[in-house]
C-alpha cells in the first residue's frame, strides 16, 4: 500500500488573537484525499485552527499568525503575509455551520465564485453547476428549478448547495465548521455521506462536536484542549484506545 | 456521565457474580469425584443454569450499553471485554458440569487409585481463573501475564496423567472406562484453563488496547 501523501504541513503554528494566544505550537500532518477530524471542548481552539487554512482571520485586524502552514505539491505558505488570501480560498473552501447561501438563484450560488474570477461563459458556467451540484447529491433535486432562489430550499438541501459552491472553484482543501449541527438527522447523513465520496478528490478536514460524527467520517483525528494538539492519530486508535489520559476522558464523557 | 459509571460498576458485579459461580463449580466438580460425593455433583449441574441465566443477562446489557451510550475507549475496551469474558465464563461452568458428569459415572465403580494430579490440576486451573478474575476487576496487566505463564503447567499435568493412564490401561483392561473417563475430566480441566487463559489475555486488551491472541508471550 502507499503510504499517504501529506497536502499540508503545520509547523509550530502559533495564532494570537490580539494578546490573547488561541493556538500554542501546533505541528501537524493534514493527509491527502483523508478525512481529519478536529475534536475538542468547546473554545480549545479548534474552530480557530480550522480558519487559519483558509485565512479567514485576516478579516479582522490585530490577528496574528506565527508558524507556516505549507501547502502541497507547490509549498506555499498559506499563512504568509506575502500570500494572497484571496488566492489561498481559492485552493482551500469552507462550509460553515449554518447553511449560508447568497440571496441569489440555485444557479448563481454555485456560478458565484467562477464569475467572481472573470469567468462568464454561459457554457462553462453551466458545466460546473451542473458538475459541482452532482458532487454535493444535489442535481437530482434541483435541476429542474436552478432559477429559483437558494432559500426555497430545505435546511440540508441549503447547506449541501453550500458545498456545491464551495465546489465549483475544484478546491485542493475543503474544510467543514461542525457542517452539520443546524441539520436533522436525515440531512446530516447525507451530508456525512457526501463527506465520505469527496474524499476521493479533495482533502477535507471538518471539525465537529458530535464524536459519533468524527467517528464515522474521519480517518484521522486530531484532540485538541486550550489550543494545543493532545492527540492526533488514527480515528479508530483514538476511539479505541487514546495514549492521552486527557483525550480518553473527554470522549468517554467524564472531563474535567 | 455519573448515570453511565453506575451502569458500567453493575455490569462489573455481574460479570464478577457469574465468575464467583464458576469458580465455585470448577472447585466442586473435582470435589464430587475425589470424595465421591454424588450430591455435590446434581447440585452443581442443578445450578448450571444460573450462570447460563447471568450470560444472557449480561449480554443484552453490553449490547444494551453499546446501542444507548456509545461507548469509547476503555469503555468500549471493558464492554466488549466483558461480553468476551462471559463466553469464557459460560463454556468453563459447561465443561465443569461435564466433569462432575463423569464424577457421577465413575463414582458408580471402585476407583483405580488415588487421584494426586487431577486435583493438582484443579487447583491450577481454580487459581488462573481465580486471578484473571481479580486482574480484570483491577486491570492488574501483571497478574494476567502471570496467568498466561501458567498455563504451561496444566498442560504438562495433563500429558502426565494420561500417559500414566495408558500404562495402567495396558496393565489392566478392565478399568478403560473408567480411564478414560478420567482422561475426559483432564482433558476438561485443561479447557478450563485455557478459558482462564482467554480471559488474562483480554484483560491486556482491555488495559492496552492491544489484542494479544495468538502472539508468544515475549512480544
Amino acid at each position: 500500500m502507499v503510504r499517504d501523501s501529506i497536502k499540508a504541513e503545520v509547523k509550530n503554528l502559533n495564532f494570537f488573537y490580539g494578546n490573547v494566544q488561541a493556538l500554542k505550537n501546533i505541528n501537524l500532518d493534514i493527509l491527502e484525499k483523508r478525512v481529519t477530524a478536529l475534536i475538542g471542548p468547546s473554545g480549545c481552539g479548534k474552530t480557530t485552527f480550522l480558519r487559519c487554512f483558509n485565512r479567514m482571520h485576516d478579516l479582522y485586524p490585530h490577528n496574528r499568525y506565527e508558524g507556516s502552514i505549507i501547502l502541497k505539491p507547490d509549498d506555499i505558505d498559506i499563512i504568509s503575509p506575502n500570500i494572497d488570501p484571496i488566492e489561498v480560498r481559492m485552493r482551500i473552501s469552507m462550509v460553515f455551520q449554518k447553511p449560508n447561501p447568497f440571496p441569489k438563484t440555485i444557479f448563481e450560488n454555485v456560478a458565484y465564485g467562477l464569475r467572481v474570477r472573470g469567468i462568464s461563459n454561459k457554457k462553462v458556467l453551466a458545466e460546473v453547476v451542473e458538475k459541482s451540484l452532482r458532487g454535493a447529491a444535489l442535481w437530482d433535486e434541483v435541476k429542474d428549478r436552478l432559477d429559483k432562489p437558494a432559500f426555497d430550499l430545505s435546511g440540508g438541501q441549503q447547506q449541501r448547495l453550500c458545498i456545491a459552491r464551495a465546489l465549483a472553484t475544484n478546491p485542493e482543501i475543503l474544510l467543514f465548521d461542525e457542517p452539520t449541527s443546524a441539520l436533522d438527522p436525515i440531512a446530516t447523513s447525507k451530508i456525512e455521506e457526501l463527506i465520505v465520496e469527496l474524499k476521493n478528490n479533495v482533502t477535507i478536514i471538518i471539525v465537529t462536536h458530535n464524536m459519533q460524527q468524527a467517528a464515522r467520517v474521519s480517518e484521522y483525528t486530531a484532540f485538541m484542549y486550550l489550543g494545543e494538539i493532545i492527540e492526533y492519530g488514527k480515528t479508530e486508535k483514538i476511539f479505541t484506545a487514546p495514549s492521552e489520559k486527557l483525550t480518553e476522558e473527554y470522549i468517554t464523557g467524564r472531563f474535567g | 456521565m455519573a448515570i453511565f459509571d453506575e451502569e458500567l460498576s453493575r455490569l462489573k458485579e455481574k460479570i464478577l457474580e457469574m465468575g464467583a459461580l464458576v469458580e465455585n463449580s470448577i472447585k466442586d466438580c473435582v470435589k464430587s469425584f475425589i470424595e465421591r460425593d454424588n450430591a455435590l455433583a446434581e447440585n452443581l449441574i442443578k445450578r448450571d443454569h444460573l450462570v447460563n441465566a447471568l450470560d444472557v443477562e449480561i449480554d443484552e446489557e453490553c449490547i444494551r450499553l453499546i446501542a444507548l451510550r456509545q461507548p469509547k475507549a476503555s469503555d468500549l475496551r471493558f464492554i466488549t471485554t466483558g461480553m468476551k469474558i462471559i463466553t469464557d465464563l459460560e463454556r468453563m461452568g459447561d465443561l465443569a458440569v461435564n466433569i462432575a458428569e463423569r464424577a457421577l459415572e465413575l463414582n458408580k465403580e471402585p476407583s483405580i487409585k488415588p487421584y494426586v494430579d487431577i486435583p493438582r490440576m484443579r487447583d491450577i486451573a481454580y487459581g488462573m481463573t481465580r486471578d484473571a478474575l481479580d486482574a480484570f476487576v483491577n486491570k492488574d496487566k501483571r497478574l494476567a501475564m502471570d496467568v498466561i505463564m501458567r498455563d504451561d503447567e496444566i498442560d504438562d499435568l495433563k500429558h502426565s496423567i494420561i500417559s500414566e493412564l495408558i500404562f495402567l490401561m495396558l496393565e489392566d483392561p478392565n478399568i478403560i472406562c473408567r480411564a478414560l473417563r478420567i482422561i475426559f475430566i483432564a482433558q476438561y480441566l485443561e479447557r478450563i484453563a485455557d478459558h482462564a487463559t482467554n480471559i488474562a489475555e483480554m484483560v491486556i486488551y482491555l488495559v492496552e488496547g492491544k489484542i494479544i491472541r495468538h502472539t508468544t508471550i515475549s512480544e
